[in-house]
C-alpha cells in the first residue's frame, strides 16, 4: 500500500484522524469531573480525607435523595430560583434601557456614568443591612439585592455595546431617514446585543453568588439558607447538596444563555 | 422642469476646525448636474470628494454655501447613498437590508414587500433573501447595497466608491449591472471613484477634483454612446485622450502634495 497514489484515501485517513481527535477532546471534558468525584470518593472512603468534612459523593447523593423525597429540597430550590429570576429581571431590564440611553445620548451618559462608577465598586452584599432596613426581611429585600448586583454589569456592557457600533451603521440609518425610535430599536438595540449578552452572562454569575450570601444572612428558606443551616448543624452532607446545586444551576444558566446568544445573534 | 438642474451646488465650502488648526476640505464648489446625468467625481485621495458627497447626503454640514436638489414629489426622499463595502447592517438579512429605507419611511407592508422582491430579483439575489451579510461575498454585498438605494426610489443617488474593495472581475460585472439598472430607472447619480477606467465607463461627465483645498479642476464630458462596452473605451481615441488628461492631472496633484 505504501507509496500508492491515492489522494482520496490519504485525505480520508486524515479526516478520520481529525474526527478521532475531536472525540477524544469531548471525552476529556466528560472524564475530568468524573475523575474528580472518583478521587474524592476514594480519599473519603479510605480515610485519607476526613469523611466528617468531606463526605464521599455517594453519601452526598443519598442525602440529596433524602432531602428530595421529603420535599424540603424542592421548596428551597423553588424559592431561590424565584428570587434569582425576579431579581435578574428587575436588574437587567432597567440596565438595558439605561445602557441604551447612555450609549445613544451623550448628556445622559455624562450624567450617569460618574454615578455608576462610584456606586459599582460597593458590593451589594455590603449594602444588605441597609436593604433589609429599607425593604424588610421579606422577599423584596432578596430580590432587590440581586437586582442591584445584576444591574451594573448589564448597564455598563450595554452602553459600551452601543458605543462600539461602527459609525457607518449610524450613517446608514441617518441617510435612510431613521427616526429616534428606529435608531433605538433597529440600530442601538441589535448593534449592542453582543456586548449586552456578555453583560447578562456576568450578571447571571453574580446573581448566583449574591443569592447564596443573601440567603445566608437574612432568610428562612432557599439554597443559601440550606447551606448555612446545614453547616451550623454540622450536617455537612446536606451542605454539600446545597453547594452542588449552586454549581449545577450556574452551569445550567450558562448553557441557557449561550443557547439564547446563538438564537439572538444569527448574524454574528 | 427641463431647464432647472437636478442638483445645483453653489459656493459649497467645508472647513474642519480643530484647536486653532483649520483645513479647508472643499472650497467654493459650484456645479450644476442635470436630471438623469451620471456624474463621476474623480480626484486624489484626500481631495474632499467624500466630504462633498457626505454634505449632500446630509451626514455632514457645510461651513458655507448651499446646495439644492430638485424635488419631483413630496413623498420621495431627496437622496439615498450607496456606501463603501461595510454599509450593510449586519443584523438584518438581505431582504431586510433592501427594505431598510422603505421601512424607515414606514410605508405600507405590501408595498415594501413588492418593491423588495422586485429589486431582490433585479440584482439576482432571490436565493439569498434570508441570509445575513456575513454569509455574502463582497460583490453580493454591494448588490444588496445598490438594491437598497434604488428600492428607496430617491430623487438622486449618491455612491461613495461602492466597488473600491472588489476584485477586478467583480468590479466589471457590478459596473455593468449598475448601468443596466440605471438605464431603466433614469436616476441622477453622483458617483465617487478613483479609478479612471470606471469613471470613463460609467459616466456622462467626469468632475476632476484637485486637493487641498478641494476644487473642481476640470469638467469633462464623456459622449460615448450607450450601452458601452469596456473594450470600446480602451480603443476609442477620444477616451484615450480623456484618460491621459485625467491621469496627468492626478499625477500632478500627487506630485504637488509631495513637495
Amino acid at each position: 500500500m505504501k507509496g500508492l497514489y491515492d489522494p482520496i484515501e490519504t485525505e480520508k485517513r486524515e479526516w478520520r484522524r481529525k474526527q478521532n481527535r475531536q472525540k477524544a477532546k469531548t471525552g476529556l471534558t466528560i472524564f475530568s469531573p468524573i475523575l474528580l468525584l472518583l478521587v474524592w470518593e476514594i480519599l473519603s472512603q479510605s480515610g485519607l480525607a476526613d469523611a466528617r468534612f468531606f463526605p464521599p459523593p455517594t453519601a452526598i447523593a443519598v442525602a440529596f435523595f433524602d432531602l428530595f423525597a421529603s420535599g424540603e429540597l424542592f421548596s428551597h430550590i423553588e424559592i431561590s430560583l424565584f428570587r434569582i429570576l425576579a431579581g435578574f429581571l428587575l436588574g437587567a431590564i432597567p440596565g438595558i434601557i439605561l445602557g441604551l440611553c447612555m450609549g445613544l445620548y451623550a448628556p445622559i451618559r455624562h450624567f450617569f456614568s460618574p454615578l455608576i462608577m462610584a456606586i459599582m465598586p460597593i458590593p451589594t452584599l455590603a449594602l444588605l443591612p441597609i436593604i433589609l432596613i429599607l425593604f424588610g426581611i421579606g422577599e423584596t429585600s432578596k430580590v432587590v439585592t440581586i437586582a442591584g448586583s445584576v444591574f451594573f454589569p448589564v448597564v455598563i456592557n450595554t452602553a459600551a455595546g452601543v458605543l462600539s457600533i461602527d459609525s457607518i451603521y449610524l450613517d446608514v440609518a441617518k441617510n435612510y431617514g431613521a427616526n429616534r425610535k428606529d435608531f433605538f430599536l433597529k440600530i442601538a438595540l441589535p448593534g449592542s446585543l453582543p456586548f449586552m449578552l456578555e453583560g447578562i452572562q456576568m450578571g447571571q454569575a453574580i446573581a448566583l453568588l449574591t443569592i447564596v450570601a443573601a440567603e445566608m444572612m437574612g432568610a428562612r428558606s432557599g439554597i443559601g439558607y440550606l447551606i448555612w443551616t446545614s453547616y451550623n448543624a454540622f450536617l455537612l452532607k446536606d451542605m454539600f447538596v446545597g453547594l452542588i446545586l449552586i454549581s449545577f444551576f450556574g452551569y445550567l444558566f450558562s448553557l441557557l444563555l449561550r443557547g439564547l446568544q446563538q438564537k439572538l445573534l444569527p448574524w454574528r | 422642469m427641463s431647464g432647472k438642474p437636478k442638483i445645483s451646488i453653489r459656493d459649497l465650502t467645508k472647513v474642519f476646525y480643530k484647536k486653532k488648526d483649520s483645513t479647508t476640505a472643499i472650497e467654493r464648489i459650484s456645479v450644476d448636474i442635470a436630471e438623469g446625468e451620471f456624474v463621476c467625481l474623480v480626484g486624489p485621495s484626500g481631495c474632499g470628494k467624500t466630504t462633498l458627497l457626505r454634505i449632500i447626503a446630509g451626514l455632514e454640514k457645510q461651513s458655507a454655501g448651499r446646495f439644492e436638489i430638485q424635488r419631483s414629489g413630496e413623498e420621495r426622499p431627496s437622496q439615498s447613498m450607496v456606501f463603501q463595502e461595510k454599509g450593510l447592517l449586519p443584523w438584518l438579512t438581505v431582504e431586510e437590508n433592501i427594505a431598510f429605507g422603505l421601512n424607515m419611511r414606514h410605508l405600507p407592508k405590501s408595498y415594501v414587500k413588492e418593491k423588495t422582491q422586485y429589486f431582490l430579483t433585479k440584482v439576482g439575489l432571490e436565493k439569498f433573501a434570508k441570509m445575513y451579510p456575513k454569509e455574502l461575498s463582497g460583490g453580493m454585498k454591494q448588490r444588496v447595497s445598490i438594491a437598497r438605494a434604488f428600492a428607496n426610489d430617491p430623487e438622486i443617488l449618491l455612491m461613495d466608491e461602492p466597488f473600491g474593495a472588489l476584485d477586478e472581475q467583480n468590479r466589471f460585472i457590478l459596473q455593468e449591472e449598475l448601468l443596466s439598472i440605471w438605464s431603466e430607472m433614469k436616476k441622477t447619480v453622483l458617483f465617487i471613484t478613483h479609478s479612471i477606467d470606471e469613471a470613463l465607463y460609467l459616466s456622462d461627465r467626469v468632475l476632476l477634483m484637485s486637493s487641498q483645498p478641494g476644487r473642481i479642476a476640470a469638467d469633462i464630458r464623456i459622449d460615448l454612446p450607450r450601452p458601452r462596452r469596456l473594450q470600446d473605451i480602451r480603443s476609442h481615441p477620444e477616451m484615450t485622450a480623456a484618460f491621459t488628461k485625467i491621469w496627468q492631472h492626478l499625477q500632478e496633484e500627487v506630485q504637488g502634495s509631495r513637495e
